[in-house]
């Protein structure tokens, strides 16, 4: 990391994200828990309901069981709260103002963005640029920042870096492990790619229809609240 | 002035230019004429019909005949709006939101007219309630149709968009705020248009009518003024009412996008 992600914010997250018989379409029951400062690496075959389980702990779809942070129940907050709280990054972002910097700046709160774009490779003028002129690698990296600017305790990451080049998708990982470090957040990363999971991931979580295992990453634990 | 009576042959003279149409496009394989043919058959039935009963109604001024003319007449245009979307609203609720949007704005408008300005006695005569209501319900409906068919295909093709808003934890209301501004300006623009061209491209139907009756044309106009304002606020009343129904439909309390309650494209 070229910057520190300090000059970032203040705010610290003493994040306990956990799933307690979590059941959502056919897919179910689920419990397990990611702590703050961990990254919890998701892998199943396709078409087993990663994506899913992601929109499901983000509230954008209908579920039975507990999903609780820091031990508060998710239907105790307000959607839109709750969903500023626990962040996901889709696959394929889509864009809605002209500019980059329409997305990125909506927030409510004061952060550096080139904090979270220089450890990207990207200039602090990407913000005007034209959404028209970004590329499929740059809308991936740059949805990671639209989300990061909101200060979320908990990282859904839904294969973020599968469509990047190697340095690329490593300068990414390199700016959510900070991120994870400097405001203790829980990072649930789903990808198929394997060596990337453990280079991330402090655990692995292998998820089947009806059950999940979960194994130990190569990446130690560094700090668990 | 007297009024140039039609005769039965004035008509089918008329009907016979449809007819030369039709055949015209079975000539040139253009696909129209049987449904140009069914369309003249179904229209003459339905303003025969109307015809009939519009003379009894107005020999025999019961409140209650007009009420139930009214609420036929309303039935018809919440049912027309339904059939008009590509992308139906599942249950009783697609017939409702047509209805529900048309009671409160076109009804309530035409009665704040009788009441308010055209006072006749009875309030309900059906000589004037009857008009008004069905020139008011009959633009509205169109207002009403284009609005809420936009809506529900907007709400499909951006589902993405929308919830990578809500990701962002945007409320329901500021992920659609652009789409809704859409959907009213599409609901409006028609009725907008048609201000801007009365008179000076187009005489309107209700004017002209008059005109032709032997009414004086200052007198029409006022007529097509009162009109027309009240087509211009029964159809926004009718576009946001309509708009303001399906987004709350379409969303849960916990602001996620159903949309399991849209039928496939039609």
């Amino acid at each position: 990391m070229k910057e520190p992600l300090s000059t970032l914010s203040c705010h610290k997250h003493p994040a306990y994200f956990s799933v307690e018989g979590l059941h959502y379409g056919a897919n179910g029951p689920y419990s397990f828990n990611c702590a703050a400062n961990e990254c919890l690496g998701i892998r199943g075959v396709t078409g087993v309901g990663k994506t899913l389980l992601l929109r499901v702990l983000a509230d954008l779809d209908r579920h039975e069981g507990k999903i609780l942070l820091s031990g508060k129940e998710c239907s105790t907050y307000s959607a839109p709260d709750w969903r500023r709280h626990v962040a996901l990054v889709p696959a394929e972002s889509r864009w809605w103002y002209s500019t980059v910097g329409s997305h990125i700046t909506a927030g409510e709160k004061e952060v550096d963005i080139g904090g979270l774009l220089a450890p990207l490779g990207f200039e602090k003028d990407v913000l005007d640029w034209d959404v028209k002129r970004l590329s499929s690698g740059e809308k991936q990296r740059l949805a990671v920042v639209r989300a990061l600017v909101h200060t979320p305790s908990v990282l859904l990451l839904d294969e973020t870096g599968s469509g990047l080049d190697h340095q690329s998708c490593l300068l990414l990982e390199g700016l959510v492990n900070a991120y994870q470090h400097e405001y203790n957040a829980a990072v649930l990363w789903v990808s198929h790619d394997d060596e990337q999971l453990e280079r991330v991931a402090q655990r692995i979580m292998s998820l089947e229809r009806n059950r999940l295992k979960i194994t130990p990453g190569s990446r130690p634990i560094e700090r668990v609240i | 002035m007297n009024v140039t009576l039609l005769s039965s042959g004035d008509l089918i003279f008329a009907a016979g230019l449809v007819l030369l149409l039709a055949m015209l496009s079975f000539r040139l394989k253009l696909g129209l004429g049987r449904q140009m043919v069914f369309a003249g058959i179904r229209m003459t039935v339905q303003l025969l019909l109307i015809g009939l009963v519009l003379q009894a109604l107005f020999a025999n001024s019961s409140l209650w005949l007009v009420v139930l003319i009214s609420l036929v007449m309303l039935a018809a245009a919440g049912r027309e709006v339904r059939s008009r979307l590509k992308r139906k609203i599942r249950g009783f609720f697609g017939f409702g939101v047509g209805v529900g949007s048309l009671f409160i704005s076109s009804f309530s408008v035409t009665l704040l007219a009788l009441l308010v300005i055209l006072q006749q006695e009875p309030w309900y005569e059906p000589r004037y309630a009857i008009p008004f209501l069905g020139m008011l319900l009959g633009n509205t409906m169109t207002g009403v149709a284009l609005a809420t068919d936009r809506m529900t295909s907007l709400f499909y093709e951006q589902q993405e968009i929308i919830e990578q808003r809500l990701m962002l934890g945007e409320t329901w209301k500021q992920a659609i705020a652009d789409l809704r501004m859409d959907c009213m300006r599409t609901g409006m623009i028609p009725m907008i248009n048609s201000m801007a061209a009365a008179g000076l491209v187009s005489l309107p139907g209700m004017m002209t009518g008059q005109i032709l009756g032997g009414t004086p044309p200052v007198e029409a106009v006022k007529y097509q003024l009162l009109i027309m304002f009240l087509i211009a606020a029964g159809t926004g009343f009718g576009v946001i009412c309509s708009i303001m129904m399906i987004e709350r439909h379409l969303f849960d309390g916990r602001h996620r996008l159903c949309l399991h309650k849209l039928s496939k494209e039609s």
